[in-house]
């Protein structure tokens, strides 16, 4: 078991590091070939030569690509200096570099949208997961009744419609059909929890409808599938209420597939809920890399994106690690 | 039930006064599909006592499967709109199954009556170990504490055969054998002392050189138990050496039944001398084909309206002196001389028609 995990741990570095080489080649390699001046985007406007000049050395331009490579990972791990011979400026581990547009930290920015993408994902995911399973299941013990239809065409609707239609239909529900909530922009949570929680809301229904559709699909198809089994009806034999059979025979057999697919969803999401975000104004990790997209702010979109590949990667190690824990016939070798 | 004949034989009973154990009449196992009305069980009767082991012979979907079921009441769990239609009468002990409420069958689940299924890799839940599914079994029914159980599931694995059951009790399906697997399997139906243990194809999924030791291990724990047991197979090399009493199924109902001596050496019914016919033997010589039964079984949707055997048998031509092909063959006293032996079958060819079949034609080439 801990071989397997520092040989998994291993594989994590491994993946990342790939990821690496290949948005620094595109982000930094490409400039190169097109011809735009990366020193060009830090100078602003108004400049001249001597100035980029100066740009190039700071920010290590003039280097051969491979020792810029090596210098930007070095500065994710340990730190690096910017030092144009005048003065030195040091960034400190994890340094991803600085913003073309702002001139902040690359980490500064992501620091400060994470706990916004946290918040959307870790609570949209407990509404979904719980939503999601509990209609599959119910669903699938009513298979061919109203209900099973009913919450069928509500899930076909949740997968159908697109984020940003929930998302303004949500609010006209919630808040100005019924005034449950109040319409509000994210506050922190250590600001003022009754605040975030309030502005958490509708992002969270709205996000967590998309997933629990499609959370309640797979549940009642694997619970359909898994109360077919042998030893369903080998527990029912035996005398099990249908309570017991249900729960503890069925429900654990039927979570399984769920964990993997959750695992590879929340991972996703923690990378940033764009059009979440974007519908409801949120300053998170989606709306950053999108914003950086558009400005050609090439380190921010390095940033976010090996930041979201390392949630995946997470992500999945945990996965795999869990599925040997419910799956005593998965042995990680 | 419309297409149902009035007139069902009674088996043969036990002394007058006494109910048999187990008595089923009549039984009727009718699924509604898309497609139809599928008659699964159409009509079928039989008696068994403590002690005995009756044989239910039959290719696949003749209904054999679907009996058992029925008799454990497990057609009534599970989703509401795929329950089949069930009547007639199933009565353990005297009391009427069929009629009796859903929660009370239930608790003769795995107490009063247990089953062993086919493949036991897929009939344990991978994800518990084997001693947990035991003692599961045994706490359902039994007031006791978690060690008493646990005591008694590895008691259980112990009697059934498998070695170092205090460790082998921890251990997951998947880690054994498929004939430990087995075992395991009859350790849990056995657990709470049953009456009636019904196996469904108990060893069809086991190497061969399993299959006698599992048999052998039903044997014993039968005689050591004093139980019913009701052995579902479509070996008839399995009924040979388990059975009593052998009842032959065809399309939802029984064709020949009779006392294992009975069925074997005086069969008197078409389709039991072609599964007769269709056995291999080590006795034969080798240039001697295996004679197949021709044809499929029956579509349980249109069950023809006369014999279900009669498109498939070698003998539907022979003259039945005015019965039509779409009377159906009710099931008649072999020999009405017969005492306690006796041997029923449902044939329209008259008796001394088919012993003379029997006696010239098919026990020579057997």
């Amino acid at each position: 078991m801990l071989v397997y995990l520092i040989r998994r741990l291993f594989n994590v570095v491994a993946t990342l590091l790939v990821v690496s080489v290949v948005t620094f080649g595109i982000f930094f390699a490409v400039p190169k070939i097109t011809g735009s001046d990366p020193a060009l985007m830090y100078a602003g406007r108004e400049t001249n030569e001597t100035a980029l000049a100066g740009i190039r050395v700071k920010m290590g331009f003039d280097k051969p690509i491979s020792e810029q490579y090596l210098i930007f990972v070095k500065g994710i791990v340990a730190g690096r200096d910017y030092n144009t011979g005048v003065d030195s400026t040091h960034c400190p581990a994890p340094c991803f570099g600085y913003s073309f547009k702002t001139e902040t930290p690359v980490w500064d920015l992501m620091l400060d949208r994470i706990p916004v993408t946290l918040s959307l994902a870790l609570g949209a995911a407990v509404i979904w997961v719980i939503a999601g399973v509990a209609t599959g299941v119910v669903s699938a013990l009513k298979r061919r009744t109203a209900i099973d239809r009913t919450v069928m065409v509500g899930a076909l609707a949740g997968v159908s419609l697109p984020i940003f239609f929930t998302g303004m239909v949500a609010p006209a529900v919630l808040v100005y059909g019924l005034g449950w909530l109040d319409v509000s922009n994210y506050r922190p949570l250590t600001e003022d929890p009754g605040a975030w929680l309030n502005s958490m809301i509708l992002p969270w229904v709205t996000l967590a409808f998309l997933f629990a559709a499609t959370y309640a699909r797979i549940t009642r198809a694997t619970m359909l599938e898994v109360l077919g089994e042998d030893y369903i009806r080998t527990a029912r034999a035996k005398g099990l209420t249908e309570r017991v059979v249900i729960r503890k025979h069925a429900l654990r057999s039927t979570l399984t597939p769920l964990v993997t697919m959750f695992g590879l969803d929340f991972g996703g999401l923690l990378g940033g809920a764009v059009l979440t975000e974007t519908t409801f104004s949120f300053q998170g990790l989606g709306t950053a890399a999108v914003a950086a997209i558009g400005a050609g702010d090439l380190p921010v979109i390095m940033g976010i994106t090996l930041l979201a590949a390392l949630f995946v990667v997470m992500a999945n190690l945990i996965v795999d690690m869990l599925y040997a824990v419910i799956d005593p016939r998965v042995r990680l070798t | 039930m419309t297409d149902n004949p009035s007139f069902v034989p009674e088996p043969a009973g036990p002394a007058p006064g006494s109910e048999p154990f187990l008595s089923v009449r009549d039984l009727q196992v009718h699924f509604p599909t898309d497609d139809g009305l599928v008659k699964s069980v159409d009509g079928l009767s039989f008696d068994l006592e403590r002690g005995r082991t009756l044989g239910i012979v039959g290719e696949s979907g003749s209904g054999k499967s679907v009996t058992s079921l029925a008799i454990m009441g497990l057609h009534r769990t599970g989703n509401a709109r795929s329950r089949p239609h069930i009547s007639g009468e199933v009565r353990l002990d005297g009391e009427d199954l069929i009629r009796a409420d859903a929660e009370h069958v239930r608790k003769l689940r795995g107490r009063k009556m247990a089953m062993v299924f086919q493949d036991p890799l897929s009939a344990m839940h991978p994800y518990y170990t084997v001693g947990h599914q035991i003692i599961e079994a045994y706490r359902t029914h039994q007031d006791v504490d978690k060690k008493k159980a646990r005591t008694r599931a590895i008691e259980m694995l112990d009697r059934v055969g498998i070695p170092e059951p205090a460790k082998r009790v921890d251990a997951y399906p998947h880690e054994f054998s498929g004939g430990m697997r087995q075992r395991a399997m009859i350790a849990m139906a056995l657990v709470n002392n049953p009456e009636l243990l019904i196996a469904d194809e108990p060893t069809t999924a086991l190497d061969v050189t399993v299959q006698a030791q599992i048999l052998d291990l039903i044997r014993d724990l039968q005689k050591e138990f004093g139980s019913a047991v009701i052995m579902i197979t479509h070996d008839l090399g399995v009924v040979a050496e388990m059975a009593d009493d052998i009842l032959v199924m065809y399309g939802g109902r029984c064709v020949e039944r009779g006392s294992a001596e009975k069925v074997f050496y005086e069969p008197r019914h078409p389709y039991t001398w072609g599964l007769l016919g269709s056995m291999p033997r080590i006795d034969r010589d080798q240039t001697d084909r295996l004679i197949p039964v021709k044809g499929a079984p029956p579509s349980l949707i249109n069950i023809p309206s006369g014999c279900a055997f009669n498109p498939r048998c070698p003998y539907a031509d022979v003259p039945k002196g005015g019965i039509t092909r779409t009377q159906r063959p009710e099931l008649t006293l072999v020999d009405a001389a017969e005492g306690a032996d006796r041997h029923w079958s449902a044939c329209h060819m008259s008796q001394e028609e088919r012993t003379r079949i029997w006696t010239e034609e098919i026990a020579p080439k057997l």
